[in-house]
């Protein structure tokens, strides 16, 4: 690692140890490749077994089989159910999150206002929050208005943890804007809530579709709270309904269906990332550090 | 949290369209409270009201109890602090301080070995010429998988069949009850993340002027010498934010150790699983306690950690253009009399 900080990119270093250096540059490129990919990887292939192949443990499936993936497909699984369950949750959550986080973030990263300080003192505390301590009061005050077993028992608790983050992501993003752009508007006539409909909303498009990335995933991944707040197979989400499943072949951990339900959960996700990546790297250090 | 902190840097960082705006100030103040209002009433009814209501809840308990007559009372009765002592010292005891040692140590030994491995991503892709796409797009990966997902397949990867033994030539039983399990828990969780760390960590990197690595070669430092008296320093406010998150993070563990281990084993048990495991159970008042107690615990270490380390959540909250980062990186170092 060390002999990795001399050679800045771009800038001559004596040609011996630039030899050792590249190689070393591209071992540590391979190694977190193989870090970040092998489980994933893992998890593909055992996806891919036969149920009687599952404890084959060779790198490829011999032979290929989908029957892991008919498996949680099956009708009476009802993973169909769970995987629209958790794109309603997830969705819902994240557009109310947009709608309200919007306006706050814009608020905090333009606005100047007494107590500005304590507000984004406040709104960065509850991100902190533990999600059980949403879950052990909200399930008693659900159960008691008959909310278990509903959308909304699972969205609402689900805004704990994404408006924070939203508001958080979308302020820094705000904050990228330069603020002459809005003053231009309003010397031209704007009102601030026009300037800021027909300025920055636009101009800010990319940041808030990367906080809805964000938002959707993190609630998408959600599992304390739906686990919580529903008991019937099909109200489920898709992290819940994995987590639940029997052994559909006789085994007792049911693996191989359990990783093929894996792959078809995060594969959109993975999808869904590597294609705005750069976006979702800018998102995700501009909220950790500005 | 650090409100008076910040008060103190504000104004030669602030940015100058201040006094133009200062005749609309007035209305600003408005238009915030109107922005703002939606976000924290929301935040009021799914936090705050939660956070009373665990809090009054943990006072009580359910179930069988004698009044003051000598009658037996069904449903909700008021305990006093019995919920918390009980927590203590009573018989939820021993499994309140194990699972607060579990949580703890998870904290620890996760934070700590996502914090090194995640700075030594960020500094190989720091230093990747060519592939740094392939890398940031490998690094997200983890990031995406979903924690219940990632711990059903750490899970099978731990199976006392499975491929860990395997390459390991040993036969553990990762899943039973015990040590192995307790890493197993962290392994997972330091694969999840610490490319999360790696992440926040090379943008905080890429601040460093590469003058200033520039200056220290030709003043004759070595490679060490430049990483711990020029990288380390410069990089430590993007890493400690990154290792604050975690921190707040790993202590309310629970998809990890319920998925992958088992919610009724005791070596991975987190405070939050006990006090899911007692809410399951309808033991509302326990559960209470034990939620609000690790409430309590998450801001106790978030305040100590920004009070101890200096982590300056606020200010960083604050407009900050790169430019003006990259300036105040270098003041940091010129005014720096010994290393930190």
């Amino acid at each position: 690692m060390t002999t990795l900080t001399t050679g800045r990119p771009g800038r001559r270093a004596s040609a011996t140890r630039s030899g050792v250096a590249v190689v070393l540059r591209y071992f540590g490129m391979a190694v977190i490749i193989v870090y970040c990919l092998a489980p994933f990887y893992w998890m593909t292939v055992s996806a891919f077994r036969r149920p009687s192949d599952q404890f084959q443990l060779s790198a490829l499936p011999r032979p290929w089989s989908t029957a892991n993936f008919s498996a949680v497909f099956k009708p009476d699984v009802g993973f169909e159910r769970a995987l629209l369950n958790s794109l309603i949750v997830a969705g819902i959550t994240t557009v109310i999150t947009l709608v309200i986080g919007t306006v706050a973030a814009y608020a905090l990263a333009r606005l100047e206002f007494r107590f500005k300080n304590l507000v984004a003192a406040v709104i960065i505390a509850t991100s902190m929050f533990p999600p059980i301590s949403i879950v052990v009061p909200l399930l008693k005050l659900f159960t008691d208005i008959k909310w278990i077993n509903t959308y909304q028992a699972m969205i609402v608790p689900s805004l704990s943890f994404a408006l924070p983050l939203a508001v958080w992501y979308l302020a820094s993003f705000f904050r990228q804007l330069p603020a002459e752009l809005e003053q231009a508007a309003m010397i031209d006539g704007c009102t601030r809530g026009q300037a800021f409909r027909k300025v920055i909303l636009p101009l800010a498009a990319p940041g808030v579709f990367t906080t809805a990335i964000i938002t959707f995933i993190a609630a998408w991944n959600d599992f304390i709270i739906a686990l919580s707040m529903v008991n019937k197979k099909d109200m489920q989400t898709a992290t819940v309904a994995i987590s639940r499943f029997t052994g559909a072949y006789g085994f007792d951990q049911p693996y191989g269906t359990q990783m093929a339900a894996g792959v078809v959960v995060t594969v959109p996700l993975v999808i869904a990332v590597l294609t705005f990546q750069r976006r979702i790297v800018a998102g995700l250090t501009a909220g950790g550090l500005k | 949290m650090t409100t008076t902190a910040p008060a103190v840097a504000l104004p030669p960082t602030k940015p100058a369209p201040k006094s133009s705006t200062r005749r609309a100030d007035h209305g600003e103040g408005r238009l915030a409270a109107v922005l703002l209002s939606p976000t924290f009433l929301v935040l009021a009814l799914v936090i705050g009201y939660p956070l009373v209501s665990a809090l009054r809840e943990s006072l009580y308990r359910r179930g069988e109890g004698l009044d003051a007559n000598g009658f037996v009372v069904s449903g909700e009765h008021f305990v006093g602090l019995r919920n918390y002592t009980d927590a203590f010292t009573g018989a939820g005891g021993s499994r309140f301080w194990n699972a607060f040692g579990n949580t703890t140590f998870f904290t620890v030994t996760s934070v700590v070995l996502e914090a090194a491995v995640g700075l030594a991503m960020a500094l190989v892709m720091h230093h990747a010429l060519r592939g740094r796409a392939l890398l940031r797009a490998g690094i997200l990966v983890p990031w995406a998988v979903p924690t219940a997902v990632s711990g059903l397949l750490w899970r099978w990867i731990f199976d006392a069949n499975g491929i860990a033994n395997k390459l390991l030539g040993q036969q553990i039983l990762w899943a039973a009850d015990g040590w192995p399990a307790k890493w197993a828990v962290v392994i997972a969780d330091t694969w999840k993340t610490a490319p999360f760390i790696g992440l926040l960590t090379l943008a905080g990197l890429q601040l460093i002027p590469a003058e200033l690595h520039e200056a220290a070669r030709v003043d004759g430092a070595n490679a060490w010498v430049q990483f711990r008296k020029i990288t380390l320093p410069l990089v430590k406010p993007a890493l400690l934010v990154a290792v604050l998150f975690r921190l707040l993070d790993v202590l309310r563990m629970f998809d990890l150790p319920y998925l992958l281990v088992g919610n009724q084993k005791h070596s991975v048990q987190t405070l939050s699983v006990l006090a899911f495991n007692e809410a399951n159970n309808l033991h509302y008042g326990p559960a209470a306690a034990y939620a609000t107690l690790l409430f309590l615990y998450v801001v106790i270490v978030a305040y100590a950690f920004v009070k101890i380390l200096g982590t300056d959540l606020i200010a960083e909250a604050r407009a900050k253009t790169p430019a003006r980062r990259r300036r105040s990186a270098t003041r940091s170092l010129a005014g720096r009399g010994t290393p930190a």
